[in-house]
Parts: structure tokens; sequence; C-alpha cells
């Protein structure tokens, strides 16, 4: 592991019961870059966020985060390198009974002895960074989806950390917000100098942003590469997936028996 | 048939087992909650936000449930009472009733099933939309954050409710049996006096009643926090908190009123 690397994954293994979900992944994403990972749905690709974060434990290999084992480390030294990454959730997870404005200052106050006028000054900070500034007094019932995850964007950036992770970012935003937010997690990437792993399905605009995508299929890592290399690929899968193909290698139904045999309209076909 | 036997007892086996565990799991759970309380009280802030929303969005049903179970107490007692000239302890009736039994009881069950149930369906909810997922991920302990000034403020509320209630109970006896029925006040008063011990009646009943506190919270918020992250779970998880409170209430009665007025 070089200095330059923050997380390091090391044949990574992870199973729910007896079902394998990862299986021997490898990945180093480096200080400052920003990397994408893609695959369908249910392939593995959130639960690979929360091995790096801890939230779950490996059932072999491990994550390195900072050249500590995550899944190693106590809860203690666990909270203390969370302090250092963010983490965006699917939907949002705001806190309900906090208003926008205590969603976003929630760290600050859990974890620095900041006053409270520069915490206002931090919170409104992150608020116009995402275009909500005008929302700071409303409650996240009063959100609508896109804006609860604009909110939770700017939560997960309060204490500028050196790992964020991004679970979905681009789900449920106008074409407008999602430009802004793309430019907003790439700016963000560079000027911090954090690392930013975002999971997605939004193919174009990642492609626009990332410095390095990772394919997974079937738990395993199906292919990976700078976007240029990913946009000229003709391996079957990155092209299926790049280009929303029907027909590839990646089936679209749910393994199943025969449609005719299910519908009982054998006996008619023959 | 032997085949149907032995399922029968394999499913006994694994019921019973499954029930030992989670009995386990809520023991350790009760224990964290415990070892976590530290912050509930370096911020005590955050107890008292929840004491708003157990204990005093509880009052209104506490008062009017309390009223009207000592207005039915001086009633029926009074109509007992009279049968044998001794109308006048209607108010020892009641108030005995109250505190010794009714007052911790009743308003237990009536907090389980208010608070209790909301406390559940709040921490459930919060585990189904990942909340504390993300809070954990903040590296802010949700068990620390989220449960233990709940659990505390069910605590301390409980005995505060039990007290209201018996004394709306009280009350209600003196509305029925003075105002409309015509007892003397003096009497009703007096005899209570004279007959409630503020050892072993009001005490116990006090005692009673922080041991139904910790029961119900603690069972509320390990439903909510165990309970699976899906509506479906969550439902299940408010109703089980509501279903164990109440039985866990009537057989801890039945078991420290052995212990007070018995002296077993």
């Amino acid at each position: 592991m070089t200095s330059e690397t923050l997380v390091e994954i090391s044949d990574l293994n992870f199973s729910y019961d007896a079902r394998p979900i990862l299986k021997g992944i490898n990945m180093t994403m480096k200080r400052g870059q920003l990397i994408a990972i893609m695959g369908g749905s249910g392939s593995g690709k959130t639960t690979l966020l929360r091995l790096i974060g801890g939230e779950v434990m490996p059932t072999s290999g491990y994550a390195k985060v900072s050249g500590q084992i995550v899944h190693e480390l106590d809860r203690d030294a666990l909270f203390e390198i969370r302090r250092k990454m963010g983490m965006l959730f699917q939907f949002g997870a705001l806190f309900t009974d906090l208003s926008v404005f205590d969603n976003v200052a929630f760290q600050m106050r859990e974890h620095t002895d900041l006053p409270e006028s520069m915490i206002r000054d931090l919170v409104l900070m992150k608020l116009h960074a995402v275009g909500l500034r005008g929302a700071h007094h409303l409650m996240p019932a009063e959100l609508s989806g896109g804006m609860a995850r604009r909110v939770a964007l700017a939560r997960s950036i309060a204490l500028d950390p050196m790992l964020m992770m991004y679970d979905e970012p681009f789900t449920g935003l106008d074409p407008i917000s999602l430009s802004v937010i793309g430019s907003l997690i790439r700016r963000m990437t560079d000027t911090l100098g954090m690392t930013s792993v975002i999971v997605t399905h939004d193919v174009q605009e990642s492609l626009k942003i990332v410095d390095y995508v990772y394919f997974i299929a079937d738990g395993v890592i199906a292919a990976h590469g700078t976007p240029a290399e990913v946009r000229n690929s003709v391996a079957p899968f990155v092209h299926q997936f790049v280009h929303g193909e029907v027909d590839g290698p990646v089936p679209f139904h749910y393994p199943a028996q025969s449609y005719h045999r299910d519908l009982n309209l054998e006996k008619a076909l023959v | 048939m032997f085949k149907h036997l032995a399922a029968s007892i394999r499913g006994v086996g694994h019921r019973t087992i499954e029930g030992i565990w989670q009995l386990g799991h809520a023991t350790r759970f009760f224990l964290l909650v415990l070892l976590k309380s530290g912050t509930s009280f370096r911020r005590f802030g955050l107890v008292i936000r929840e004491l708003y929303y157990v204990g005093v969005l509880s009052l209104i049903i506490i008062v009017v449930s309390g009223l009207f179970v000592g207005m039915v107490l001086g009633l029926q007692g009074y109509e007992t009472l009279q049968k044998y000239g001794s109308e006048s302890a209607v108010g020892t009736l009641v108030a005995l009733s109250l505190v010794r039994e009714l007052g911790p009881v009743v308003a237990a069950l009536l907090f389980a099933s208010r608070a209790g149930s909301a406390i559940t369906a709040e921490i459930g909810l919060m585990k189904a939309t990942e909340q504390l997922a993300a809070m954990g991920m903040m590296a802010v302990d949700p068990v620390a954050r989220v449960v233990a000034p709940r659990f505390w403020a069910g605590v301390i509320s409980m005995p505060f409710l039990a007290a209201i209630f018996s004394v709306m109970g009280v009350l209600g006896g003196y509305l029925v049996a003075v105002v409309f029925i015509g007892v003397d006040a003096g009497s009703f008063w007096s005899q209570m006096q004279s007959n409630v011990d503020f050892r072993i009646d009001i005490l116990n009943g006090f005692i009673k009643s922080c041991f139904f506190g910790v029961a119900v919270t603690a069972i509320a918020v390990f439903e909510g926090y165990d309970s699976p992250p899906t509506a479906e779970g969550v439902s299940g998880a408010t109703t089980r908190t509501v279903v164990t409170s109440s039985l866990v209430i009537l057989g801890l009665d039945f078991i420290l009123t052995a212990f007070m007025f018995r002296g077993i």
C-alpha cells in the first residue's frame, strides 16, 4: 500500500447466510481520486460501501482505510476513523425529528466544540453549495425526494471528510440539480483532496466526472478502467451496461423456470 | 403419525430455544443501554426533550383515565359500602385502591399503549429509514444518542404519571361521592388520611411504578431497535411492545404485591 492509497480492498468476500454477495474483490483507491462503482441491482455495490465503512463484517479478506483494517478495529477506533468518512445513503436517511439546519449541524454539534455562530455560518455554506440555503428552516417531511438527498449530501460533507461514499447520489434529481451535484462532487474531491466513491447507475453523468470505474457483476469485478477506456470498450458486459442494451451477458430476468410452463401453455404448444 | 409428533416436538423445541435466545439478546441490549447511559446524564437536555414526548404528551390520557376510574370507584364503593353503613369509608377505599394497585398498574398499561408503542414505532422507523445506520456512520452511537435518553425519560416519567393518575382518581372519587352523592367531605378526607399509610401504601405504589417504568420502556426500546426494517416489522414490534408490556406489568404487579403487602 503506497502513501497515496487511502482505501485498499484485498480478496474481499462477503455472504448473507450462505448466499455469496461479493467474491474476491480487489480495489485500490488513491487520495484525491473519484471512483465510480457500477453494476446491476443487487450486485453488491452498496454492500461494498458498507464493508468499507465497517457497518458489516467480511466473510474473508479485508478493506483497509488509511492503513487500518476496518473490520479488525474496536468500536472506539472504528468511530474515530468514521469521523473522517462521510456517507450519502441511498434514501438520504435524514433525521426526521430535526430540521434541515439541525440535520446538517448534527455532526458539528456532536464532534466539535465550535460556537453556535460558527456552526450557523458553516451550515449555511454547506446548504448553499447544494442550493438549499433558503430551505434551512424546513423539516425533512416538507422536502421533495431530490431536495432531501441534497440536504443529506450537505450533511455528509459537513466535516469535510477524507473519504466520501455516495450511494446513488443522482437518483431522483432533476437535470439541473444532477449536473450541479455532479460538478460539486468533482470540485470537492479536487479542492479538499478527498477520495470519493460513487455507487451509481447513472452511467453518462458519472463518466463525465469520475477518474476510474469498476463494474461489479455476480459479486466479482467484471471490468474496470478510465472513463475513456470504458466508453471505447468492446467487452460485451461493459458495452451492454454503458449503452443500456437489453441483449448481452447481463440478464434482465431473475432466474426462473420456462415462461410457458409458468403460464401452463406447454400442452397448448404441443 | 410419528412424523407429525416429531415435527411438533421439534417445533416446540425450536420455539423454546428461540425464546431463550431472544431473552438473552434483550438482556444484553438492556445492559448495553445502561452502559451507554453516560451521554444521557452528561447531556440531560436529550432526556428532557424525550420527557416531553414520553411524559407530557401522555398526561391527557392519564388525567382523563384517572378521573373516570376514580369516579367509577367512588360510585361502586359507595353502592357497596352503604349496605354496611360505612359510606364514609369511600375515601379510604378509593385512595387505597388507587395508590396501591390501580394507579401504578392502569397508568403503566396506558403508558405502554401510548408512550411505549410510540417509542417502539419511532426507533423502528428510524432503523427502517437508515437513520440509525447514518448516525453510526457519523461516529455517533445510536444506543447512547437515541435509545438511552428515551429509556431514562420513560423511567422518570412513569412514577409521576402514576402519581398524577392516583391524584386525579381521588379527585374523581371526591366528585362522585361528596359533590354528587353527598357523603360528608370531612369524613371522606379524614378517613383517607388516617387509613392510608405513607410507607406501606404510597411508597410501595411508587416503587411499583418505578419497576413498571423500567419494564415498559426497556421492552419498548428493545422491540424498536430489534424490529425488522420493514413496515410489517415495525407494526409487529409495536404490537409486541403493548402485549408484552401489559403481560409483564400484570405479572410483575402480582410478584411485587406478594412481596410488599404479604411479606413473602
